[in-house]
């Protein structure tokens, strides 16, 4: 008897219809009485003090209620840990409206709340603050000489630091028969999620607290706003099915949850607070980096030697860091290595994950380095790559639990046409565009983390699944909902998975292409548990069929436990439950990962884009006319969604090399282009041909799904091949991101 | 100085919301979009910038798709809106809709009721002959998950059935 498996299976995500017909509701969607509504006003100037604050022309608006600020919001902790959250860096996390002082530009000085939207938007614009500015420095390059190494803490932890040197690089570097040394650099990104922050408390009158919030963790917003207004956990509820997008804005909760729920305690009243599209660039981003590579090659394209720097912004307030410069050695075997990673504090706010952070921002640098080599040393550089292929991991001497890089490389090659480049610039031309191939290698570290679920078996015949983990699009619910499904071999309908809300067990913030390992094997671990309650209770009914089977001679399939050898000895799971006097079963069961086990491994997806780009001569216009992107990731849970996953991130990686950048006006300190007209990210016209190949790969040391995680990895390879095509179609390599017209004149 | 809402005066707004008619009281300054989704709770129709550069708020108006975050609700006194909840229900749900399910041409929806309305009434009037023709005409709306080719490859779909 076989079982039916929906993993693997490329199943419609279970709320498509609720999304397409505008009915998933998102935080500001909800209905709720007597609504009020927040409007946040932002700092004016960079740096300094606020003197004094004018309300008077606020108050007179028709239908404003109050008006928050410093001086006069209900009380705050003093003790930084309060401030603390999931994602939070070693440091001081910001404070709003914690005092007179002003650390950046955009920073929250007050919200006005209104009885409409409208009343809040106009009386927050009449508020009159007067500040006493200070000199700022927010310029990165300015201050190169400020760089020091980052703070230690729990984010070095699951991002490590660089290893330390290994052999003699200046003496390689020296003794290469080729050498490359490029600088690098590419400004702040902000993550723009298409939903603007917003949240909805509704002030449940006995104290309690229901709130609707746009975050990337319901257990890390109710942590976080237990612990700043001194409730009790139990009282506070957050619940976020639907969110709007998040690529790591939402992995620290926002300024607007804050304001929300304070106005709520304050007037007893439900509050609503949304963010305003200006205000989505006044928080976390992707660090301004500049990066510094050396590398040196022999005639026979061995890389023997490898230097990579990267010099990153942070806040003056907190250390944040990413791996932007592991990657090369992880990647390529050289044996003589020096690698660094430094920030420099700015009078900015604190930088923070941002889709594939510090991977698609390093290996920018090392597979555009790569390329150079490769074309000095007259090598093809899918060649060039092969030739350095590490069957170890030399820079932390472990091996990989799984790497089908070189089945990348072939597969991905083939779909493209690889074998049909020209070495040479400006050899291939369609009218007036140069055209040109660039590939890239992509890798991805896994991350490993504790997950908790619950799995409970009803006497309809359902089961429930249960976690507080969010899904921001990346399909959770549907590959949740799969995993379950397939552990009591039930169809799909008979499955229900809750989650996106903080009453569920508790679950770590989406990020880091984790959730699917994490949550996903604990998915998996509970429904183990239900299984075998399930059976030992099964035993002890009244004409217990199967005999002396032991569960592993049994099978979960169609609603019932099945004898393996004879499928027509059945126990119908209902007739459990009806033993059961009717009640529910229902388990919790935690998964920890076996980190004793897994940190003998080095642990990464890996993948590899090919990319075809066409150039306008005389214009200097861009266009990516196919992409294809090969992926090793461990199992893929549903290849519909996951396509979709590198598909997105493909589009990212559009966004890397040709649009996205939030400019900074050194002397204002403060960014400029502010709005997504002007903040640039692809269109449907910037978008062509994107294939997307899913490389098998088998991996039993991940996590107990052999699951590597996609949601960064898309993203990686796609920036620096990009770059790459675009050295081969004209011969000019741009290495400040993103490239502009003006570079290729 | 304009003080508040009831010195600029609440006029009465009249809409044909998804066929059926709706009487609202609002102050001039109140857009379409946020009538529909404050006070008419139809929040299907999204806000993704309030200043016309995201395509989130597409309705369609007339047989033309507006940005309603672009449109203050009195000037549309009279005029006939669909906004997604009116394309089709989860029963029957409108083509384009199935095929955004089955090209996944969406991840976290927030940008996909602006992508539909804009669609249909795009095939609506006949347009979009060709693949690049289509990117073009749906450049207006933007989306950060990344899903363009399925978007496009949906309604090329849907184009395809039609024919
Ligand atoms: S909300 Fe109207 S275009 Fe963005
Ligand atoms: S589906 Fe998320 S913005 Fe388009």
């Amino acid at each position: 008897m076989k079982k039916q498996n929906s993993i693997g299976q490329p199943y419609r995500r279970i709320e498509g219809a609720l999304k397409v017909t505008g009915r998933a509701k998102y935080a500001a969607e909800y209905q709720v009485e007597d609504l009020l509504y927040g409007y946040v006003v932002n700092s004016k100037i960079t740096k300094g003090r606020i003197e004094s604050i004018d309300e008077s022309a606020t108050r007179a608006v028709d239908g404003v209620v109050e008006v928050f600020h410093h001086d006069n919001r209900s009380s705050l902790p003093r003790f930084d840990l309060l401030y603390s959250d999931m994602d939070a860096p070693p440091g001081s996390p910001f404070r709003p409206l914690y005092d007179n002082k002003i650390q950046f530009a955009g920073q929250p000085v007050a919200f006005v709340v209104a009885e409409t939207f409208e009343a809040a938007r106009y009386a927050a614009s009449l508020l009159t603050v007067h500040y006493a500015e200070e000199e700022f420095d927010v310029d990165l390059k300015a201050n190169m000489d400020k760089a020091r190494d980052p703070s230690k803490g729990l984010a070095t932890f699951i991002k490590p630091l660089p290893p330390g040197p290994r052999g003699d690089f200046e003496k390689a570097y020296a003794a290469a028969d080729e050498r490359f040394e490029g600088k690098f650099h590419h400004g702040s990104q902000h993550h723009n999620p298409m939903e603007m922050f917003a949240t909805t408390t509704v002030y449940e009158g006995d104290g309690k607290l229901t709130i609707y919030d746009k975050t990337q963790g319901t257990s890390n917003s109710q942590i976080y706003v237990s612990n700043l207004f001194g409730l009790s956990m139990s009282d506070v509820r957050v619940i976020a099915p639907f969110v709007g997008g998040g690529f790591g804005s939402g992995l620290r909760p926002q300024y607007q949850l804050v304001f929300s729920v304070m106005a709520a305690l304050e007037l007893k009243r439900n509050v609503r607070v949304s963010m305003d599209r200006r205000q989505m660039f006044t928080f976390g981003h992707r660090p301004e980096t500049f990066q510094h590579t050396r590398f040196g090659a022999t005639k026979d394209g061995t890389l023997t030697a490898i230097n990579h720097e990267a010099f990153a912004e942070t806040s003056n307030f907190e250390d944040y860091n990413e791996v932007v410069v592991n990657h090369a050695n992880m990647l390529y075997p050289a044996d003589n290595v020096t690698l660094d990673y430094k920030l420099i504090p700015l009078d900015r706010f604190t930088p923070m994950d941002m889709r594939a952070p510090g991977g698609s921002t390093g290996m920018l640098a090392i597979e555009t380095t790569m390329d150079q080599l490769a074309d000095q040393l007259d090598l093809d550089p899918l060649e060039f790559r092969l030739r350095n292929y590490a069957e170890r991991d030399v820079s932390s001497d472990k091996p990989f639990s799984s790497k089908e890089l070189k089945e990348c490389y072939r597969q991905g090659a083939e779909r493209f046409g690889w074998n049909e480049r020209q070495p040479t610039a400006k050899k291939v031309r369609r009218g007036n565009r140069l055209v040109g191939h660039g590939m890239s290698s992509g890798i991805w570290d896994v991350i490993a983390l504790p997950g908790k679920a619950t799995a409970t078996f009803t006497a309809e015949g359902k089961l429930i699944v249960e976690s507080a983990v969010t899904d921001n699009g990346q399909g959770t619910y549907t590959v949740m909902t799969q995993i379950a499904a397939d552990q009591l071999g039930l169809p799909l309908e008979s499955v229900s998975f809750k989650y996106g809300d903080s009453k569920h067990p508790l679950s770590p913030i989406q990020g880091g292409s984790y959730t699917t390992g994490v949550i996903g094997s604990a998915v998996k671990a509970a429904c183990l548990k239900l299984k075998d309650k399930l059976f030992h209770l099964a035993q002890i009914m009244d004409g217990y069929p199967l005999g002396d089977a032991l569960p592993e001679d049994t099978i979960f399939t169609d609603g019932a436990i099945i004898l393996k050898k004879d499928p027509s000895v059945r126990i119908p799971l209902t007739d459990i439950i009806a033993f059961n006097r009717g009640e529910a079963v229902s388990v919790s069961k935690s998964n920890v990962p076996n980190l004793l086990k897994i940190k003998q491994y080095t642990r990464a997806a890996h993948a590899a884009t090919f990319v075809e780009v066409e150039v306008d001569e005389q214009l200097g216009v861009i266009n990516v006319t196919r992409a294809v992107t090969a992926v090793a990731a461990g199992k893929i849970m549903n290849p519909k969604t996951a396509r979709s996953q590198i598909l997105g991130g493909m589009v990212w990686g559009i966004s890397m090399a040709l649009r996205e950048e939030t400019l900074l006006d050194n002397n204002l300190g403060k960014y400029v282009n502010t709005d997504l007209g002007e903040y640039h990210i692809p269109v449907h016209a910037d978008v062509h041909q994107l294939d997307v190949i899913f490389v098998p790969e088998e991996d039993r040391i991940i996590n107990e799904l052999g699951a590597k995680g996609i949601g960064e990895i898309g993203v990686i390879s796609m920036a620096p091949a990009i770059v790459n095509a675009v050295y081969n179609a004209t011969g000019k390599l741009v290495k400040v991101f993103p490239i502009k017209l003006g570079d290729l004149l | 100085m304009i003080k508040g809402i009831s010195e600029a005066g609440v006029h009465e707004v009249n809409l044909v919301v998804n066929d059926e008619h709706r009487q609202l009281h609002l102050p001039p300054w109140v857009t379409l979009l946020d009538a529909l989704r404050n006070h008419l709770g139809l929040t299907g129709t999204k806000k993704g910038c309030d200043h016309g550069q995201c395509g989130a708020c597409t309705v369609i108006c007339d047989d033309e798709r507006i940005l309603s975050c672009l449109t203050l609700a009195t000037m549309k006194d009279g005029s006939n809106i669909t906004t997604i909840e009116g394309i089709g229900s989860e029963d029957e749900l409108h083509p384009l809709q199935s095929a955004f399910i089955e090209h996944d041409a969406f991840q976290c929806g927030y940008c996909t009721p602006g992508q539909i309305c804009s669609g249909v009434a795009m095939l609506a009037a006949g347009r979009g002959d060709t693949r690049e023709e289509i990117q073009d005409l749906m450049s207006g709306n933007l989306c950060r998950c990344g899903a363009n080719t399925n978007i496009i490859d949906a309604i090329i779909a849907v184009k395809n059935q039609s024919k």
